[in-house]
């Protein structure tokens, strides 16, 4: 050790004015401590990995996935499709977590069918309602011996997926063809504009495309360039390349 | 077996903004207050730093700010005749959830009813006759006008550091603001922010109309600011992150960067989080409040007496709480009788969207109350002779930002997905812009609250049960709305409009806006009012119900200016004159 | 010297048992303690309390004020601060106004044993017996409290309170007459207030480096800056006003007060009077431009490109883009004698821990920097302090991914993710 430190307060003593924050769901009493607050606290966000292959889709789940996300945003001149940019993978990371479970929604019974402004009213949370949608257009399209989704032509893929939309297509049991889809459409945009660190958004490419400047604080400089260009590329909470020294 | 509790002078249920406002004030007059909060403590640099809070899916689509439904939600349908379903995904209305509530992810929208909408009923009456106030429009006058509140208004805009620019000082009209504003005694505490280009567009295809626009007031702070508790509030940096998300920077009003640094340090002051309350208990005669009954995370119980209870929570929430504990009359849309679960009304909006091929608006810049209105078309500011409906609403151009998985604004004829789409998208996002209108909803005798006979909470309470939708009066207004915002849209000079009508019955689905209001209103008279206009119960004086829940119908602007009005002014009360005669009621029915 | 003097310690022990001091002369039983009257002495003890910021030690967090018990990391091992309530067995409830004189001014105490100077004696020993009588005085009317705080967690040899006596040889000057001046500021600043038990450089074994007071001093993975002359890294650029304000409130138009200086305007600076705090104030003006001066930093572009960038997208949201910020809300950056240290431990761990400004009652906002340990790597935090650092006209020394790397390992090893709310 090169310099003398003599330490006067423990970690624990720094903020003594404060209280330390609360982190688990307890029950808490402040008192006249002031505003709670500790060190190296913060509710960050959670990345996924990415490393990992489908954590929830099957094989056969995928290929549907990974073709109708290709036709919802196909990839061409102006940007990356939603193959591209990892919504396959974002879906999948999604279904696997809390929100596949519904965690924060209402799930209690008994499930009535909507009258049509009352909303999402399946007893499948999105993980079981992908599964069983996923499965009857399978069953769907198979009947009368016909090839299944990712087989089918682009025209075809778009034709179905358009039926799905208008809620032309009966997929029989529990499922509504047209609720799945209004859910599949949502997520996958959700998957291409998200941060990357949800897994879709590769590379911050969508937000390129667009030309939205992402995860930023202060705009000050730009309230008042009426009709300029923003200048600077767009910037995810894991940073932009140029936070490098290599990049 | 509850854990019988010291008593306190005061306990108030639930800590958002009209918690903090009304615990600020009775600590101030030296009473021990106890605030109880169902959810948990927030705070700016651990809860909303601006090293993660720019996550829209986080927290726009996937709520994390917002209460979790599989707790508590409610059920909700159009008509009695329908059956209610439980609100399974938030949308349409977005319920705040732990220390400062909804006032945490709120835009900052902070604006005064008209005079004429304090007395919605009276006033209409007066000018178009009985016809235009039809019987099943269940509409009332606040029994405040806006000369009480005025005052009040004025100091929740000095805690919120309001930007704007006064329209109406001490009578005389003034350059830049809202000519028809009602009379304000002095200017808003800073000036107003920094106008980007889509707004200063609509600013001036608006003049050139003949229409009178003016910057929206804005809790969002022009500049450094430090209100009059002392407490210091940063400057916006337009950072585009605000309705439903937190603030980073201490740059918007909440009861975190107004009120708590100055509460938090008193010592006659104590706040328990994760700690709901299930019942306001009453004395054997109904007549007087005892105190709570409130469980912790681990579900023991514990009963808290105190003086003065003070419901705090938010509307639907505290409406819910009256029932649940047997307090006052239930509402009975048949027979009209009863004063619990009335009058619930919400706010009725709409769109233009105006899509430019020259001109980068960099809509992704933004602030949460920044933009250019119009209030020509607002309350009674205009003529309805003949046009079939009474109220109005703003019409206004708010750049609060672009967050790109909701920001897809494309023409008619333009498909949902698919490479025509994102050709659009990618062609329009930096050069597109919105118009919105934000229409008032009137009560309506079959628009209620009441509690649902299928459908529980986690606790296995029964749920809240909404029956809404909007009436002709509604549509018709927000109709012609829609048309005067489509004429300035046009009158923008773009390559071409969208015009978005709202039609058909009200759906819980897309978002809206969380101006739910009414249940438990003010009024004069106890049969058709649940407190009166100092938001003290008729029925159990030592119990004051804060929030919009006192709203008789709502008005054509953002509720939370008045909500603070009314709970300062209700403080106010209690300080000043209830404290000399406890128990007693402030007014004579 | 140092090497050498251990030697010497080992070898005193291995030849000595412990030899105690006999009770001072004249020492009598010690009064029972007062009842709680607020005489003109006790009020003058419980004002010098406050600017001796006694409870800044001997207050554990949660435990009853001046009952001791908060671990004082130490090199040698872990101290715990006294029980300095009149409790007659675990407290100085039996302690005369001798004994505490004693103590303050030779760090011994009432059983003649030494005391370690982790308690600031030589500092202490500045204050005059009228002063020491009347915190004598002070503390006899608090509440006693039973405790007894842990055992010092000291290895042998250090766990030796003898060889305290030639720590106090090489480090220790016994002021034998004691005044209340040449000035209130000076009396104040070297003695009770001892900021430089702080702000003041150490030898290895952790007394002042002669000659160089006030320049500077690392504790506890901070660096209390210098409250030198000097402009750039030291009070140069404060106006007199200025320190005082950020004295009593924990802010002024160049800095914010958090940490550790925190905590000493919250519970001593902020409740002294306007004459001390601007006292304090007067003699810190006086102090000379003395620091060495500090090399130009050989500035990696690529580092100082990257730095900007992380600068600009997320540093910005408070302190502006320009660094100006906004004077007694946010820091300014350029100027500012924090950013400018040496020393940049305390630049480093404000990025990696963040910080919460205190809160005065003049002052109630404790506005807060975030935590950055969980978002930026090393390279990258090393990066925008270099920039911070070097730009705007600032001038320091390059901060190394090797020095955030070490003081993250102390400080920020474990960040803690706050998990979603049950409601």
């Amino acid at each position: 050790m090169s310099t003398f430190e003599l330490d006067r307060r423990a970690l624990l003593g720094i903020g003594a004015a404060a209280c330390a924050v609360p982190l688990t769901a307890a029950a808490a009493q402040f008192t006249g401590a002031g505003m709670a607050w500790q060190p190296n606290t913060a509710a960050w966000p959670t990345a996924v990995d990415l490393r990992a292959g489908y954590m929830f889709f099957t094989p056969d789940e995928a290929a549907f996935i990974e073709a109708a996300c290709a036709r919802i945003v196909p990839a061409d001149a102006t940007g990356p499709g939603a193959v591209e940019a990892g919504v396959p993978l974002f879906l999948d990371r999604q279904l696997a977590g809390d929100y596949g479970k519904g965690a924060r929604w209402y799930m209690q019974g008994p499930f009535g069918k909507s009258t049509g402004t009352q909303g999402y009213q399946s007893r499948h949370p999105p993980a079981g309602l992908y599964r069983a949608a996923i499965r009857a257009i399978g069953d769907h399209l198979g009947r009368n011996g016909g090839q299944p989704f990712h087989k089918l032509s682009a025209a075809d893929q778009d034709a179905f997926l358009k039926d799905l939309e208008a809620g032309k297509a009966d997929l029989g049991g529990d499922v509504d063809a047209k609720a799945y889809f209004t859910l599949l459409l949502q997520n996958v945009m959700e998957g291409y504009f998200a941060d990357p660190l949800y897994g879709g958004n590769r590379g911050l490419a969508a937000w390129k495309m667009i030309g939205f400047s992402g995860a930023r604080y202060d705009q000050r400089a730009y309230v008042l360039a009426y009709g300029k260009p923003y200048p600077l590329p767009p910037v995810g909470i894991g940073g932009r390349p140029a936070w490098s020294a290599k990049g | 077996m509850a854990t019988r509790l010291p008593a306190v002078d005061a306990v108030l249920i639930g800590f958002g903004w009209t918690g903090a406002i009304m615990a600020q004030e009775l600590t101030e007059a030296g009473l021990n207050v106890l605030a109880l909060e169902r959810g948990e403590w927030r705070d700016t640099p651990t809860d909303f730093a601006p090293t993660f809070a720019q996550d829209e899916l986080r927290y726009y689509w996937r709520h994390e700010l917002f209460q979790r439904l599989n707790h508590d939600t409610l059920t909700i349908r159009n008509k009695a005749s329908e059956t209610a379903l439980p609100m399974r995904r938030l949308g349409s209305f977005l319920l705040g959830s732990g220390v400062g509530g909804a006032g945490v992810h709120w835009n900052g929208q902070v604006w005064r009813f008209l005079p004429s909408d304090l007395k919605a009923r009276s006033h209409n009456l007066e000018r178009y006759g009985k016809k235009a106030v039809p019987d099943d429009m269940t509409i009332q006058d606040y029994g405040v006008s806006y000369e009480d509140l005025e005052p009040y208004y004025d100091k929740f805009e000095y805690l919120c550091g309001v930007s704007g620019k006064a329209g109406n000082l001490k009578g005389v009209i003034q350059a830049g603001g809202d000519p028809f504003e009602g009379p304000r005694a002095r200017e808003y505490p800073n000036p107003p922010l920094d106008m980007p280009y889509a707004p200063t567009l609509f600013g001036q295809a608006a003049a050139g109309l003949g229409r009178h626009p003016f910057p929206h007031p804005a809790a969002n702070m022009s500049r450094p600011y430090t209100n009059p508790l002392g407490v210091q509030l940063g400057a916006c940096t337009y950072c585009g992150f605000c309705e439903k998300y937190a603030c980073g920077n201490y740059s918007k009003a909440s009861a975190q960067t107004t009120i708590l640094p100055v509460l938090m340090r008193k010592k006659n002051f104590t706040l328990k989080t994760n700690s709901e309350v299930v019942k306001i208990n009453l004395s054997a005669d109904g007549k007087t409040a005892t105190g709570v009954t409130y469980i912790d995370d681990k579900g023991q119980e514990f009963e808290q007496p105190a003086e003065l209870v003070v419901l705090s929570a938010y509307i639907l929430h505290n409406v819910r709480l009256l029932l649940l504990s047997g307090i006052g009359k239930p509402y009975d849309p048949a027979t009209g009788e009863g004063v619990v679960g009335r009058n619930y009304a919400y706010q009725i909006t709409s769109s233009v969207n105006v899509f430019f091929d020259d001109k980068i608006l960099n809509p992704f810049v933004g602030a949460g109350a920044l933009g250019t209105i119009v209030n020509d078309f607002n309350g009674d500011n205009f003529d309805h002779s003949g046009l079939g409906f009474i109220g109005g609403g703003y019409v206004g151009l708010l750049q609060t930002g672009a967050r790109p998985i909701e920001t897809h604004n494309t023409p008619d004829g333009v498909p949902k997905w698919g490479a025509a789409w994102k050709a659009a998208l990618a062609r329009d996002y930096l050069k597109t812009t919105t118009i919105s209108t934000h229409g008032a909803v009137m009560s309506h005798r079959g628009n209620y609250l009441d509690l649902d006979p299928t459908y529980k909470d986690a606790l296995g309470r029964p749920l809240l049960r909404m029956t809404f939708d909007f009436t002709d009066n509604e549509h018709k207004m927000s109709d012609y709305l829609t048309d005067r915002a489509a004429e300035i849209g046009r009158a923008m000079g773009g390559r071409e409009i969208k015009v978005n009508y709202r039609k058909g019955s009200w759906d819980v689905v897309p978002y809206q806006t969380t101006h739910n209001t009414g249940g438990a209103i003010m009024g004069d008279d106890p049969r058709t009012s649940f407190t009166n206009r100092y938001l003290q119960s008729w029925d159990v004086p030592n119990l004051f119900v804060l929030g919009a829940t006192a709203f008789p119908q709502n008005a054509g602007y953002n509720p939370t200016g008045t909500v603070a009005a009314l709970a300062y002014h209700a403080a106010d009360a209690i300080k000043t004159r209830y404290l000399k005669a406890p128990q007693q009621s402030l007014v004579q029915a | 010297m140092a090497r050498r003097l251990i030697t010497f310690m080992l070898a005193a022990l291995s030849a000595a048992a412990v030899v105690t001091y006999p009770a001072s002369p004249g020492a009598q039983q010690a009064p029972a303690a007062d009842p709680p009257v607020e005489t003109q002495q006790v009020a003058y003890g419980r004002a010098l309390a406050v600017i001796g910021d006694c409870e800044g030690c001997h207050d554990r967090p949660g435990g009853p004020p001046l009952a001791g018990g908060l671990p004082l990391n130490t090199p040698f091992g872990v101290i715990y601060s006294a029980n300095i309530t009149p409790d007659r067995e675990t407290g100085i409830g039996t302690w005369t106004a001798d004994d505490f004189w004693n103590a303050l001014h030779r760090g011994v105490r009432a059983n003649g044993a030494k005391l370690y100077p982790a308690f600031p004696y030589p500092y202490f020993t500045h204050v005059t017996r009228e002063e020491s009588d009347a915190l004598y005085a002070y503390f006899r009317t608090v509440a006693p409290v039973s405790y007894r705080p842990p055992a010092n967690k000291l290895p042998f040899p250090f766990n030796i309170r003898f060889l305290v006596t030639f720590w106090n040889m090489l480090n220790f000057k016994e002021d034998t007459a004691p005044t209340t001046g040449p000035t209130r500021g000076e009396h104040i600043v070297r003695g009770l207030g001892h900021c430089g038990a702080c702000h003041t450089p150490k030898t290895l074994l952790g007394g002042d480096k002669t000659g160089h007071e006030l320049e500077g001093g690392k504790l506890d993975n901070w660096f209390a800056p210098a409250l030198t002359g000097d402009v750039r890294a030291g009070l140069g650029a404060w106006p007199a006003a200025a320190i005082a304000e950020y004295l009593k409130t924990g802010r002024n138009a160049h800095a914010n007060a958090s940490g550790p200086m925190g905590d000493v305007v919250a519970h001593s600076t902020s409740q002294m009077s306007g004459a001390d705090v601007a006292a304090i104030a007067t003699y810190l003006k006086s102090q000379t431009a003395r620091l060495e001066p500090t090399p130009p930093a050989t500035l990696d572009p690529k580092v100082m490109a990257s730095g900007q960038a992380i600068y600009v997208d997320q540093c910005a949201a408070c302190h502006a883009v320009d660094g100006k910020a906004a004077p007694t809300y946010f820091p300014p950056l350029p100027g500012a004698a924090v950013t400018q240290s040496r020393d940049p431990t305390t630049v480093i761990r404000f990025i990696l821990s963040g910080t919460q400004t205190v809160a005065t009652d003049a002052r109630p906002t404790p506005l807060s920097m975030p935590s950055f340990a969980w978002k930026l790597d090393d390279a990258q935090v090393a990066a925008v302090a270099t920039y911070v650092r070097n730009s705007w006209g600032n001038s320091a020394p390059a901060v190394s991914p090797g020095d955030v790397a070490r003081l993250r390992r102390k400080v920020a090893a474990k960040p803690v993710q706050k998990p979603s709310a049950r409601i």
